[in-house]
């Protein structure tokens, strides 16, 4: 790990000002971050640590949103009731992120600031509408995840809560990378009863919404209408262990079983 | 008198510390005015070195020295342990291994400056400053390309890459039986290049004391009296009292902490330039780029067979990717170790394998768990399952008509099997995995719509290496002994030292379980001790599968001194003839009468020696022993893998894996039983997760544990073991080891059970759920 | 760069200053001398370095220091009673022979200690999708689950 300097946030405005600097990055959990420091992969000038900012943190649930605080770990989102109440699709997706260790550190803000092509909350907030709000404004989750690793977040800009909508049910199913365990393929199906959004992360260099799946869906909320709709491998990823014409095909299996799932 | 101990599942006294935090593992150990070293190491796999210019990384924060391959250039190359000597009566060729580059490098990761800095993070701040100028060459990675006309050329000395052209069997009598064959299966197939990944990672920390003018190296290591010979003799031309080596608790070896490695020779030497200890930890992303890799064979092989699927021959054609350069042993894993073994448990009268070892731009290549045997056993149990499905006989049944059923049993391939009993581990096999109720299981599968399969493996394989006189003959430069010394306290409590080492095998508990047993004391009163050639007489180190079966004889041949001895004394004591007196678990009687002396009572006599015999007889119970053992130990078994296959996705979930094994003796249940999980996880990976590739410039794709997939525990099933046990026949103990056959038997198995799933002939392995769908699809 | 930093570590209060840079791990092994918690790959995967920070176990090789700050950390040296004897789960291990080379075994037994507080008889399955975790590469892992589904039951019986 390269040097740096470290600071610790007393408070958003402070944070804020921080990061505006240099080659500053924010801290959250630093479960991606720290790692790609380790590897000389990413090396800040200063980090801006957000781990102390307690308006950053917790849960809330209002029957027709459930809001995450950017700093709560995943494992608060895997174990908390109203979560489980309201979208148990999201504390089921919070659970399947990394390992438990991982999950005791990471966080919302993180994750999905950070747009890994393969992290699974990212298909959560574009599945379930959710609105982003950082100390500066709101963004909806159409218009949040830009590319590989690109938000629309400024420079210095920080998440402070994401407001997932309440869908009338939903899953997620991911296919992980049996190395990495990030998605291969993620598919998160919401149904709000008449529309439903389809997202899909892991497949393509950003998570991405699949329309003709979201329109067989709506149409009729069944496994098969998922199975139905092919998906095309032109613009998806492919690596080592999937190639986009894999990543194509499980689209649909995921999606599948991810309708099965949201149906029981 | 105390139970017997040999046969007993006791815990591990090794256990506490380890689960306390309290093991002193390489990296554990700090030196006072330590420092510390990282590698500049070469990003490109076949470069010509142009210039190093250390001077800016000189001047950084903490820098205390930076060497280079210049500053190395008068220490000898790393050497190859076994000479193999080619088709045409030719040594294979052996270019230079320098521990730092000399004007070339040759694979991703090789060695071109040590950095030693005050603190680890410093020496790696300043090795990103050395600047290298290479003139970036190509590469060629595939092992089956190197020969290719206008492939790259890596050594001077090996024309067409090539290390050697070797063989072993009757070519002519091959073809013969091959002409007269009814069927004859072939396989075409890539053992795939495996990374062996010990969870700790290497570590070396040199020292020189000059007030003894010594040196002292500790270093995670399975053979520390092997590495200072090496060390010593070979590339620093030091004389060994002067150069001490201790690997004390390491952290798993398989293989890879066997050999001499670069960074040991450099941190040493480094050491007296600078006048303190040198440390260098390897990290994961190094460990990937630098540790031997083990496996990488291109193999073509055929098994002709009667109308009765009675093997008639085999013929084997493997090219053996070695890497850039001749690690200490890799010379011998794809000859000596593999084509050995492809008898496996059969009577193929003839059997002919050629193999070409092969220069590659890739990591060094040498034995890894199993090292020769996993690779043979796939060629056999392939070839054999293969057969049986092309000509409609049960697996089973096709094995049972070909069993070596008579021992000794004189291979077409050099060896002789003392003993064994193949009918009984594959109908225990069978039995366990209740092979009868798959029928059923399979139907249950496919109103799921998963796809069910089951596959065998009958393995075999040579351990306890090594009878050094036929290993001399077959190219080895080193005895293959052991050693062991007993040492009994006055008080008669008791020490013993072994040239074995443990990272891992439990050989604290096991060999204690052996001496206690014989004296007739508790475990508590006997300790081991290893991994230091300043306490050790010598040893030849953990490999092989060979600690119990020539480490643990060599405790018992010096057993049995010390028994004789107390034999003497107790005579002695007893005023009776020697000849008169028995011995039996601690106890010295004369035979016909009460009168008796305990081995606590003879053992104070030795030490205390007032009423002592000291015209016949020198005071003390100390005694050593050498074992060279007389034949090689072959255990075997049958495995029985069952997977169920999810055709939408390709995964394959491992359903039941069952292993019965025949090691001979087992002296703790438990610690075997532990070795056989952790071999068949290791085989496990490479037939279903692990596999290095290579990007065709040479850089490794699967540098970590992002790419590169070690089993974890939601990857494999508990599994069912047992036992069957003929004796080994050459050894008193009847011994005969049992650290590879998990990872020897696993992966034919598994590829067995996965092509019986899916209908298909073959598929390559690591069969990730990518290779399994595209074998769906295909077909 | 330095950064001044206190924690408890195994009940002790513990005050240094260190680089910014200096990893959790680092901290424990290198300046408080704890050389129980290890370091097996460098993408905080292998689990090896798992210690406890505030009821939770963690990856210590994926913290800066300075993100334990005032925190309360437990490393396998502060598991065992003073007297030695061994933590439940511990026992397990011992007794389950799940360790071989001992060098995953503090993260082993780090982890499955928090696990088994949310977990007081978990299924095989459970345990082993506990442990993604945590490599290792001796055991196989079967005797791993073993221990930790006899040591959960142990702590349970205990409380």
């Amino acid at each position: 790990m390269h040097a740096f300097k470290y600071h610790r946030a007393a408070s958003l405005s402070e944070a804020a000002t921080l990061a505006g600097k240099g080659e500053a990055k924010l801290l959250a959990g630093g479960q991606s971050l720290v790692q790609a420091m380790k590897l000389r992969l990413a090396s800040p000038s200063d980090l801006v640590d957000l781990g102390t900012l307690k308006e950053l943190q917790g849960i809330k649930s209002d029957g027709r949103t459930v809001t995450v605080g950017a700093m709560t770990r995943h494992a608060e989102v895997e174990r908390s009731a109203e979560v489980k109440k309201a979208i148990p699709a999201l504390a089921a997706l919070a659970g399947m992120i990394g390992d438990r260790q991982v999950r005791a550190m990471g966080t919302c803000g993180g994750s999905i600031a950070n747009s890994d092509p393969a992290a699974d909350y990212p298909a959560a907030v574009l599945a379930l509408n959710a609105t982003i709000t950082t100390n500066k404004g709101r963004y909806e989750a159409d218009k949040f995840f830009t590319g590989l690793y690109e938000t629309a977040l400024k420079p210095g800009e920080i998440i402070t809560s994401v407001s997932f909508q309440v869908p009338k049910r939903a899953a997620y199913m991911k296919f992980k990378n049996p190395a990495s365990r990030f998605a291969i393929v993620g598919v998160f199906v919401a149904d709000f009863g008449g529309s439903v959004r389809v997202a899909v992360t892991g497949a393509g260099p950003c998570v991405f919404r699949q329309a003709d799946m979201e329109k067989a869906l709506a149409a009729k909320f069944a496994p098969e209408s998922a199975a139905g709709v092919k998906q095309k491998k032109e613009g998806l990823n492919t690596d080592l262990h999937a190639s986009a014409e894999y990543r194509a095909h499980l689209v649909s299996v995921m999606a599948k079983r991810a309708v099965e799932a949201a149906l029981k | 008198m105390n139970a017997p101990l040999i046969g007993a599942r006791i815990e591990r006294k090794e256990d506490y510390r380890f689960l306390t935090g309290a093991g002193q593992y390489t990296d554990d150990v700090t030196l006072a005015n330590q420092s510390y070293a990282a590698f500049v190491r070469s990003p490109h796999a076949h470069a010509k070195i142009k210039s190093v210019r250390p001077d800016r990384a000189k001047k950084a924060p903490g820098v205390l020295a930076i060497y280079t391959g210049q500053d190395l250039s008068k220490l000898g190359g790393l050497p190859c342990g076994w000479l193999i000597t080619d088709l045409n009566g030719q040594p294979m060729k052996e270019p230079p291994h320098p521990s730092l580059a000399q004007g070339k490098v040759r694979y991703v990761g090789d060695q071109v400056a040590i950095v030693i800095a005050e603190t680890e993070a410093q020496a790696r701040d300043a090795a990103e400053l050395v600047e290298v100028d290479y003139e970036v060459l190509p590469a060629v990675v595939d092992g089956a390309k190197a020969r290719a006309k206008g492939a790259p050329q890596l050594h001077d000395i090996a024309p067409d890459n090539t290390c050697y052209v070797w063989a072993l069997g009757d070519k002519a009598a091959c073809g013969a039986a091959f002409a007269k064959a009814a069927h004859v299966t072939k396989l075409e197939f890539i053992n795939n290049r495996l990374i062996p990944n010990a969870m700790e990672p290497r570590v070396a920390n040199g020292s020189y004391s000059r007030a003894d003018d010594a040196y002292t190296l500790y270093v995670a290591n399975q053979n520390p009296h092997v590495e200072r010979l090496l060390m010593t003799a070979f590339v620093m031309g030091l004389p060994e009292h002067k150069v001490r080596v201790v690997a004390g608790d390491v952290g798993g070896g398989f293989g890879s902490k066997i050999y001499l490695y670069a960074e040991d020779v450099a941190v040493t030497w480094a050491s007296r330039q600078l006048g303190r200890p040198v440390k260098w930890t390897s990290d994961r992303s190094e460990a990937f780029l630098s540790d031997a890799h083990g496996r990488d064979h291109h193999t073509v092989a055929e098994l002709a067979l009667d109308k009765d699927g009675k093997f008639l021959g085999m013929r084997v054609k493997t090219t053996a990717n070695v890497g850039a350069y001749l690690s200490t042993f890799a010379s011998c894993v794809p000859t000596i170790l593999y084509a050995t073994l492809l008898a496996g448990q059969y009577k193929t009268p003839v059997i002919h394998c050629e193999v070409t070892a092969v220069f590659t731009n890739t990591v060094p290549v040498d034995a890894y768990r199993g090292a020769g045997r996993p690779e043979a056993t796939y060629v056999v149990e392939r070839l054999v399952e293969t057969a049986a499905r092309e000509m409609k006989l049960d697996p089973a049944e096709i094995r049972r008509r070909n069993f070596i059923t008579e021992f000794p049993y004189q291979t077409p391939v050099a060896l002789q099997y003392d003993t064994g009993n193949y009918s009984a581990t594959l109908e225990a096999a069978r039995k366990l995995a209740d092979v009868a109720g798959f029928a059923a299981r399979r139907k249950a599968s496919e109103a799921k719509g998963r796809l069910r399969g089951l596959g065998y493996a009958a393995y075999i394989e040579a351990c306890g290496i090594a009878p050094s006189a036929v290993a001399g003959s077959l190219g080895a430069r080193a005895g293959l002994f052991e050693a062991g010394e007993v040492r009994v306290h006055p008080t008669g409590s008791v020490t013993v030292f072994t040239g074995s080492h443990s990272h891992g095998q439990g050989h604290e508990t096991t060999f204690a379980q052996v001496v206690a047993d014989r004296l007739g004391m508790p475990i508590e009163n006997v300790d081991i001790v290893h991994g230091d050639t300043s306490k050790i007489l010598f040893g030849m180190g953990t490999y092989g599968s060979r600690s119990i079966a020539v480490g643990g004889t060599a405790i018992v041949k010096a057993l049995d001194k010390i028994v004789a001895k107390g034999k003497k004394i107790a005579a002695h004591l007893m005023e009776a003839a020697e000849a008169d007196i028995e011995f039996d678990r601690g106890v010295y009687r004369v035979k016909g009468t009460d009168k008796k002396k305990l081995f606590g009572e003879v053992a104070f006599a030795a030490y205390v020696p007032h009423n002592y015999p000291h015209d016949k007889l020198e005071p003390g119970l100390n005694e050593n022993a050498f074992y060279d053992p007389s034949n090689f130990t072959f255990p075997a078994g049958t495995y029985v893998c069952e997977v169920e296959v999810d055709p939408e996705t390709g995964k394959v979930a491992i359903d039941k894996f069952t292993a019965v094994d025949d090691f001979g003796k087992i002296i703790n249940p438990m610690i075997v039983e532990g070795q056989v999980h952790g071999g068949l996880t290791q085989g496990i990976g490479q037939a279903l997760t692990e596999g290095a590739r290579y990007s065709d410039e040479g850089q490794l794709m699967t540098g970590s544990f992002m790419d590169y997939c070690l089993p974890r525990a939601d990857d494999v099933p508990s599994y069912q073991v047992d036992t069957r046990e003929t004796p080994c026949t050459h050894n008193p103990l009847g011994v005969k080891g049992c650290g590879e056959a998990g990872a020897i038997g696993a992966p034919a198995a598994l590829i067995n059970a996965i092509t019986d799933a899916l209908g298909v002939k073959d598929i390559p392995m690591p069969a990730t759920p990518q290779v399994v769908w595209n074998a769906l699809r295909k077909n | 760069m330095a950064v001044k930093i206190s924690m408890q570590v195994n009940g002790k209060a513990v005050a240094a200053e260190v680089e910014d840079r200096t990893l959790l791990v680092t901290f424990i092994r290198e300046h408080l001398r704890l050389t129980g918690t290890h370091v097996g790959c460098d993408t905080a995967q292998c689990g090896a370095c798992t210690v406890d920070m505030d009821g939770r176990a963690v990856k210590a090789c994926a913290l800066l220091a300075m993100q334990a700050e005032g925190a309360s950390i437990t490393t396998i040296e502060g598991v065992a009673k003073p007297d030695g004897t061994l933590h439940p789960m511990q026992a397990a291990f011992k007794e389950n022979h799940g360790l071989q080379c001992g060098f995953c075994t503090p993260g082993m037994v780090m982890n499955a200690i928090d696990f088994a507080r949310s977990h007081p008889n978990p299924s095989e399955q459970e345990i082993r999708e506990a442990l993604e975790g945590n490599l290792c590469r001796c055991t196989g892992y079967h005797n791993i689950v073993k221990s930790i589904a006899a040591g959960a039951k142990a702590m349970a019986a205990g409380k």
